[in-house]
């Protein structure tokens, strides 16, 4: 396991409570885990992911990550709809332990801005891993 | 052996331990409405050869295969037990009913179910099998609580009512404890399931279909398929009598994504119901919602081939309240039975074996259509298939009885809508000479 001072926390990306991360690309945002996250769960075997065009409110659970040592479900950090989903980890879902910050999941259209008043910016995500 | 009850200065004794004064304070708290005041009829106590004698003079009454001559079928099938799987299978290495997870001291058995699975999506035409289900009522269950996981926000499913009437009872105790909705199809003129509906019903998870079904009559798989396909469904096919895909193409081939059924027909004897076996297979793509265990081949070290579980994060000792099913422990040793089974006959024999039924069943069918019955579904059918009669067939029926054949179940009892309508089955066991008085009785 990684020190606190040893995780790869970028500044300019988002933050929930649940580990992932968040970023804008235009009208849509990406979503991954972070690298506290990839690091508490060990090598990860099979990332189950939704369809493109399903539609989730926040909160929902929207994929399933399988590591050898434990299932852990995802639950999405902003409502929206599915724009596209990371193919490239169906074959090599180790990328999400090597770079997890380019290795996005999945990308969605948000439905609601105001949810990103709840995200973390990396001082309050350094803060809750803290605690 | 001896039976010792504890004398009353033990129970004395333990009574003064728990502060009680009389053995029925301890059930005191039970409502008197809820225990049986009188006296129970028990006899006076006798002999073990004595009671042996009764028990054994009560099993008598029973009308079992070979002992009787069952053309019966709905489910249970009287086919023929080679003495080689007999023999292994009481071999004491391989009687638990676990599938063990200790791949260290369990090598046999294991490679015994990985085979037993390979066979098993061999013959059932699809890419993964799982290590087995209890029997084929609760695989239909699972199969359908798999396609609704798969479909995660829809919460609906479809069942043919030509399914067999004990699975889709089950399917309901296991789908209405979650507050899934199950719909059953009406089964059309021709004995078949009719699809026409499929596009009015919201949500739809899965339809599920069993062929042969419980008319015998050979559903339409591709087409089934491309309709329920077309209806965004999971095509879930059950079946219970595997033979018949010895013959007929394979659910697989024709477009199904689960495949489930009951293997009883694969080496275990009727035994008044039980035990059976749950085979279960699907597609690759979905194999991470598989019920159940699955054995999977791999290298040890010293690069040597091994078989360990596989998959195992789907399941309850891993994944908790979140696994795909709770069932864990199955029936080891009757999918060992199956895989000696279906080895033992082969490929060939397994195909042979088909066309002998289904041969025998066309000889009794054509033999009592020629003798006045007349067919119920006008629809090509493997070993079971329903006749009406014009005249009573009850009566005919109990004649048989007397030479001892046990021919024909009465449809009305699952179907009212049918009466004076039979279910009849044909395996390789049934002699010329039995199907010959069958339709020579319904001649008088």
């Amino acid at each position: 396991m990684k020190e606190l001072s040893e995780l790869d926390l970028p500044e300019n990306i988002f933050y929930s409570d649940d580990h992932e991360w968040v970023q804008k690309t235009g009208d849509t945002v990406r979503i991954g885990i972070s690298d506290y996250a990839q690091d508490q769960m060990g090598d990860i075997v099979f990332v189950e992911m939704p369809e493109v065009g399903e539609t989730f409110e926040k909160g929902d659970e929207f994929g399933t990550l399988e590591s050898v040592k434990a299932v852990s479900e995802m639950f999405i950090p902003l409502g929206g709809e599915v724009v596209a989903v990371n193919e490239a980890l169906d074959d090599a879902p180790e990328l999400v332990n090597s770079a997890p910050y380019s290795n996005w999941l999945v990308e969605i259209r948000p439905s609601n801005d105001s949810e990103f008043d709840d995200l973390l910016n990396r001082e309050q995500y350094l803060q809750l891993l803290q605690e | 052996m001896r039976y010792l009850p504890h004398t009353d200065k033990e129970i004395e004794q333990m009574l003064s331990v728990t502060g009680h004064a009389h053995l029925e304070d301890l059930f005191s708290h039970i409502p008197d409405k809820c225990r049986y005041q009188g006296e129970l009829n028990i006899g006076s106590p006798i002999s073990e050869w004595a009671l042996t004698d009764y028990f054994k003079s009560l099993g008598e009454k029973n009308s079992v295969s070979s002992a009787k001559a069952v053309l019966l079928g709905a489910g249970s099938y009287s086919h023929f037990i080679p003495e080689i799987v007999s023999d292994l299978m009481s071999r004491s290495e391989f009687l638990t009913a676990y599938t063990p997870y200790q791949p260290e001291i369990s090598q046999g058995t294991l490679q015994g179910i990985f085979e037993y699975q390979t066979l098993t999506a061999r013959l059932l035409g699809m890419e993964v099998a799982n290590a087995s289900m209890y029997d084929g009522a609760s695989a239909l269950a699972e199969a359908l609580l798999m396609a609704i996981r798969i479909g995660r926000k829809k919460n609906t499913v479809a069942i043919s009512s030509s399914i067999h009437p004990h699975y889709r009872e089950v399917v309901k105790s296991y789908l209405q404890a979650e507050s899934f909705t199950v719909i059953e199809l009406k089964t059309d003129k021709k004995g078949r399931t009719d699809l026409s509906g499929l596009a009015d019903i919201d949500g739809l998870a899965a339809v599920a279909l069993q062929s042969p079904n419980f008319f015998g009559v050979i559903e339409e798989l591709q087409d089934a398929a491309t309709q329920i396909h077309d209806s965004k469904a999971l095509f879930v096919c059950c079946f219970s009598e595997p033979f018949s895909y010895g013959m007929l193409k394979s659910p697989g081939e024709s477009g199904a994504d689960i495949v489930c059924g009951e293997g009883q027909s694969f080496g275990m004897p009727q035994s008044f119901g039980g035990p059976g076996l749950g085979m279960f297979a699907s597609s690759k793509k979905y194999q991470r919602n598989l019920p159940g265990r699955l054995i999977g081949e791999t290298q040890d070290v010293d690069g040597r081939r091994g078989y360990v579980l596989t998959l195992s994060t789907r399941e309850q000792h891993i994944r908790r309240e979140k696994a795909t099913s709770n069932i864990c422990s199955n029936q080891g040793l009757c999918a060992l039975t199956a895989a000696a089974y279906m080895a033992t006959l082969g490929g060939t024999g397994i195909r042979e074996m088909a066309k002998l039924n289904f041969n025998k069943a066309e000889y009794l069918k054509n033999g009592l259509l020629a003798a006045g019955a007349n067919l119920l579904f006008d629809s090509p059918t493997f070993n079971e298939f329903t006749l009406s009669f014009d005249s009573d067939f009850s009566k005919t029926r109990s004649r048989l009885l007397e030479k001892g054949i046990i021919a024909g179940m009465e449809l009305s009892q699952f179907y009212p809508e049918y009466k004076d309508a039979y279910l009849f089955c044909v395996t390789e066991t049934a002699s010329k000479d039995t199907l010959d008085t069958v339709i020579q009785e319904v001649l008088l």
